[in-house]
């Protein structure tokens, strides 16, 4: 059975890493959570961005959440944000696009051009 | 929605949206089938006028867009099972929202819960520095979380780091997995 006592293991394993994520300005992935962006299906968006973003072992990207920026016709609705480049705006996201975002944009430093606004808007 | 799961992540957005530092959420089955949901929050509060009008569709205090769907369809949700939705709110302290809503889980219209599990780690994920207090209780068995008691054990690691957030997940699926 789990129990809080093994929160405590847990802290001692994440000290260092800790200390790493402070050290690093990275990149910042934001998955919009209003009511639109929620009955659109951005939970699992958000669940596979969380679970790949750590699978891939970037520890200078974080995962956030906001509102309504709205867009909402094209929820889920996720931006990517880079110091000293300009946001990046997915749209109409799933979990399977966010595994295709984490490992050719957040990995490999490679824009999906084809989710971004320019290409979503193009096609409805 | 296609979850009242997902209701519930929506609705617990309003009180982080309020500031609030502490959300609770407590689900509560009876024996003959009603379920009470329960989201009270310690955020600033509503006006009464507020509370009046927050139901209606095409109110919102948001800028970027004209509706606020929210609450209207956490409503719609508990009214279409027979069900009711209430709102009270303080501005003065002990200032806070609480909103609870009855579902009658028999009624062929009763959105089924869910994934429960996913909008707790959603929400710790988003506001890692919020109390969130989290019960499910049921005739079969009770589950809760408190991420207040978690601090305490986790001192300066951040809820949100996944390893904490993945204990989150088997730490309640495990709760879950008892009843079955």
């Amino acid at each position: 059975m789990k129990s809080l006592a093994e929160l405590a293991a847990i802290r001692e394993k994440m000290q260092s890493k800790i200390v790493l994520r402070e050290n690093q300005q990275g990149k910042r992935v934001v998955v919009g959570m209003a009511t639109c962006g929620i009955a659109a299906g951005a939970r699992p968006v958000l669940n596979a961005f969380v679970e790949e973003v750590n699978k891939a072992g970037l520890l200078d990207t974080t995962v956030t959440q906001t509102g309504c920026i709205g867009i909402c016709q094209y929820e889920p609705v996720v931006e990517v944000f880079e110091e000293g480049k300009d946001k990046v705006t997915y749209v109409k996201m799933t979990a399977e696009k966010a595994k295709r975002v984490v490992e050719e944009h957040l990995k490999g430093g490679k824009v999906v051009t084809e989710y971004t606004i320019g290409a979503g808007a193009a096609t409805k | 929605m296609k979850e009242l799961s997902l209701n519930i992540l929506d609705i617990a957005q309003n009180s982080l949206a309020a500031g609030a530092s502490r959300v609770e959420i407590a689900l509560r089955e009876d024996a003959s089938g009603r379920l009470t949901l329960t989201i009270r929050d310690n955020g600033r509060g509503m006006d009464e006028e507020t509370v009046r009008r927050v139901t209606d569709p095409f109110y919102t205090t948001r800028t970027t867009r004209k509706v606020g769907l929210g609450l209207p369809l956490l409503k719609l949700a508990a009214e279409q099972t027979g069900g009711t939705m209430e709102i009270i709110s303080s501005q003065t302290p002990p200032a806070g929202t609480t909103v609870t809503a009855v579902f009658d889980t028999a009624h062929i219209d009763f959105t089924p819960l869910g994934d429960i599990v996913s909008t707790v780690c959603n929400l710790i994920q988003g506001s890692p520095s919020v109390d969130f207090l989290f019960t499910h209780e049921t005739p079969r068995g009770s589950v809760e979380l408190s991420t207040a008691e978690m601090r305490e054990m986790l001192g300066d690691v951040p809820l949100d780091s996944y390893e904490v957030l993945a204990w989150v997940r088997d730490y309640l699926n495990e709760q879950y997995a008892q009843w079955s």
